[in-house]
């Protein structure tokens, strides 16, 4: 009797070391979680979320603090993929964070001053340009933040909406006519 | 004799290739105006090279490739560009793309050519000259040609395609009839070019005339080449499959046909190969089949750039033409509008009413009867695929491997549902492609604004340094102006406030000096009315800012009055 119990301890003692050090031998760096989300996040670094960027809301939402719902750049399939990612239930847009349809920034360069202040803004590093010089949208790598538009004191960014080209266009999703049998 | 091997599935259509090949192909009259679309081919499109007003010639370079897969695009005949603008192009979008419109001048002269023996060549001139040639795969991908010969990967069987297995196309059968010979030596410039022995032309046995006179071809040049008729046996002309047919060899998924040693070329392909060395011709015509629900159908040779409804018209379409599908009935694509000019990769159009091609009954629920995954020439699950698609669960489409589908509609042929699977597959495919790019995009995005954030961090960090630099330098400047201090004896009780506080007067008087020094200059020589004016003013001044002072320590008077 004494034994069976003095080896049960003994177990437990052994297997709680081995648990103890295999928590700091593989310990995770960061919060999964997280990065899992911020996968998914499109990325915009918009703040339209009321977070400054996707990580931290990323980080937000795997803390319990943020709405799966607040990320109007991922459109209703990133709330899709976020609840399903979390095992929650969907979640529709609020009154106030609509998606909008894809744009990129345009810089009129007539109306330019080379002031800096959309570089500073850009959270990509998307616009090209110097301190009196004439500044340029790289449209490539412009996320449609819509970070510089607020900062320009000559109103000349404007938000242009990707049109459809040969280069995006997709096959559409098959639709029929139904015929009416009286 | 070879010995032939098959593959899975498969389907036997109604080839109706009878009505196009009883007339030989004629030359299509000169149009009016010719339309150049400068995205011929796959990759990216060419750019123009050629103003608005220039006179061209027949086989000039009007644009130029772009980037790795990319082709020419020359003037098919002699002429003035009157524009170089946005137009309706053959593509299902409707959407339109950048074209060039010329006017022929009626001379249909030719510019410079440049013919080339093969023999000196090497593979890599070749495949320069292809370029610059703008030859592209003509059976219908419009892949450029030259790419398929930079592939350093060594090919031991060469296969030639004229199988052409969709219904109602014959352009490559009335090619081989009419013109074995020229495509003989062109395949003997791609074998030379890719340094192989072994050359296999693929022909289905539904055109007896053309096997005959390839075969002819092929013993007149005394070519060790094999012509193999392959049984008819839809989609038996794809790459893949006749490979497989011809070989026995089949291309792994997501490999090319050169991982196995092979390489690929359509008989119209070798053809303008064979023009474009011998004869320094650039592809600026080819042979298009017009069938269907017209008078006479027939092939013709028109330019590229020709448009259809100048085709269509010599065929004369019947009355009840309702719409016209370009390539076969199986894989081709409903023309936006007829006057939409011919590309490179144009083999057919077919005048379509509805008493040729029904409109296809409503589809119903799949059955899961699985008769599409037994004709299913890719060995794919068309129904599975289907199910996926339907419901917008492309990770499931991509693992169940829909990127192998070669759309070739063998399993909406058979479905008893009548569901057209393969616009679910095409819908699927897209919206993943699409998918892949935002990803890419995405990840661009963070990747920049992670950086962005650590520049950040790493300027402050400098900027903090640079700081800490410059106070320890002043730190050590003032324990060495204390070490003087102390040594010359003057203040021994100065301590460290008090340099500090001599530091800055002096800074003070500097800014003081500096100041006088800039005194405007013109106010130098003035004479003493003015001067007396100038002193008046500055009187009145000062007496407001005293009457500001004495409103209201707290109420100081705007910043900009004190400047005016």
């Amino acid at each position: 009797m004494i034994t069976a119990l003095w080896i049960m301890i003994a177990l437990a003692a052994l297997l709680g070391m081995i648990l103890g050090y295999a928590s700091i031998r593989f310990r995770v760096e960061g919060n999964p979680l997280a990065e899992k989300i911020d996968a998914v996040l499109p990325q915009t670094q918009c703040g339209q979320c009321g977070y400054p960027g996707c990580k931290p809301y990323a980080d937000a939402i795997a803390k319990g603090e943020a709405d799966i719902n607040l990320c109007p750049p991922g459109g209703e399939e990133g709330i899709h993929k976020l609840a399903e990612l979390l095992g929650v239930e969907f979640k529709p847009f609020g009154e106030n964070a609509q998606p909008k349809p894809k744009a990129v920034a345009f810089i009129d360069e007539q109306t330019c001053i080379g002031c800096t202040l959309c570089i500073q803004a850009c959270p990509v590093d998307a616009i090209a340009g110097a301190a009196k010089q004439m500044h340029t949208i790289i449209a490539s790598e412009c996320t449609g933040c819509e970070l510089c538009v607020p900062p320009c004191p000559v109103d000349c960014i404007s938000m242009v909406p990707i049109e459809e080209q040969l280069t995006n266009w997709k096959w559409r999703y098959p639709v029929f006519k139904l015929r009416q049998t009286s | 004799m070879t010995r032939l091997h098959s593959f899975h599935g498969g389907i036997h259509p109604l080839t109706h290739k009878k009505e196009s090949t009883q007339s030989p192909i004629m030359s299509a009259p000169l149009p009016a105006q010719l339309i150049v679309p400068f995205r011929q081919h796959a990759g990216e499109a060419a750019k123009p090279v050629v103003q608005v007003g220039e006179y061209v010639l027949k086989g000039q370079l009007i644009g130029e490739p772009v980037g790795m897969i990319s082709s020419s695009v020359h003037a098919p005949t002699s002429g003035t560009i009157t524009a170089i603008e946005m137009q309706q192009i053959a593509h299902p979008s409707a959407l339109p793309d950048l074209c060039a419109t010329l006017v022929p001048d009626g001379k249909d002269e030719w510019g410079v050519r440049q013919p080339l023996s093969y023999r000196q060549l090497s593979s890599d001139e070749l495949q320069k000259h292809l370029r610059r040639c703008g030859i592209v795969g003509l059976g219908g991908a419009a892949f450029p040609s030259d790419m398929k010969l930079s592939h350093p990967v060594v090919v031991n069987t060469l296969v030639i395609n004229g199988a052409e297995c969709e219904p109602y196309i014959t352009c490559d059968d009335m090619l081989m009839r009419e013109r074995a010979e020229g495509i003989v030596r062109g395949i003997e410039i791609l074998r030379h070019a890719l340094g192989t022995d072994s050359v296999l032309i693929g022909i289905e046995d539904n055109k007896p005339q053309a096997i005959a006179a390839m075969q002819r071809a092929v013993d007149d040049s005394s070519h060790p080449f094999k012509v193999v008729a392959v049984p008819t046996l839809y989609p038996g002309g794809s790459a893949k499959h006749l490979i497989k047919v011809l070989t026995g060899v089949e291309v792994p998924s997501g490999k090319l046909p050169t991982d196995v040693g092979v390489q690929c070329y359509n008989v119209a392909t070798a053809y303008t190969v064979h023009r474009a060395v011998e004869h320094g011709e650039p592809l600026v015509s080819r042979i298009v089949t017009v069938t269907g629900n017209v008078e006479q159908p027939r092939n013709y040779e028109a330019l590229i750039g020709t448009p259809f409804s100048e085709l269509v018209a010599l065929s004369v379409p019947k009355a009840d033409t309702n719409r016209y599908i370009m390539g076969g009935p199986m894989m081709g694509v409903e023309l936006p509008a007829v006057n939409v000019p011919l590309v490179k990769a144009s083999n057919c159009v077919i005048a379509a009413s509805d008493a040729l091609f029904p409109p296809p009954p409503a589809p119903m629920p799949c059955i899961r009867c699985t008769r599409c995954a037994q004709v299913c020439p890719v060995e794919l699950q068309p129904q599975e695929l289907y199910w996926f698609a339907q419901s917008h669960n492309f990770g499931k489409a991509q693992e169940y491997d829909l990127f192998d589908c070669i759309e070739c509609g063998a399993c909406a042929y058979v479905c008893p549902s009548n569901i057209p699977l393969v616009q679910y597959y095409r819908y699927a495919k897209s919206e993943i492609r699409a998918r892949d790019l935002e990803k890419r995009a995405a990840d661009l995005a963070r990747e920049r604004h992670e950086f962005r954030q650590f520049r950040i961090e790493r300027e402050k960090q400098e900027k903090a340094e640079r700081l800490a630099q410059k106070e320890r330098a002043a730190a050590e400047a003032k324990a060495a102006t204390a070490a003087t201090v102390v040594a010359t004896q003057v203040d021994p009780t100065a301590d460290a406030d008090d340099t500090q506080q001599m530091r800055i007067d002096a800074a003070l008087a500097r800014a003081k000096e500096q100041a006088a020094a800039a005194m405007p200059k013109n106010t130098e020589a003035l004479t003493p009315e003015q001067r007396a004016e100038i002193e008046a003013i500055e009187a009145r001044r000062a007496h407001i800012h005293e009457l500001a002072a004495d409103a209201g320590a707290d109420d100081e008077p705007p910043k900009h009055s004190q400047g005016n």
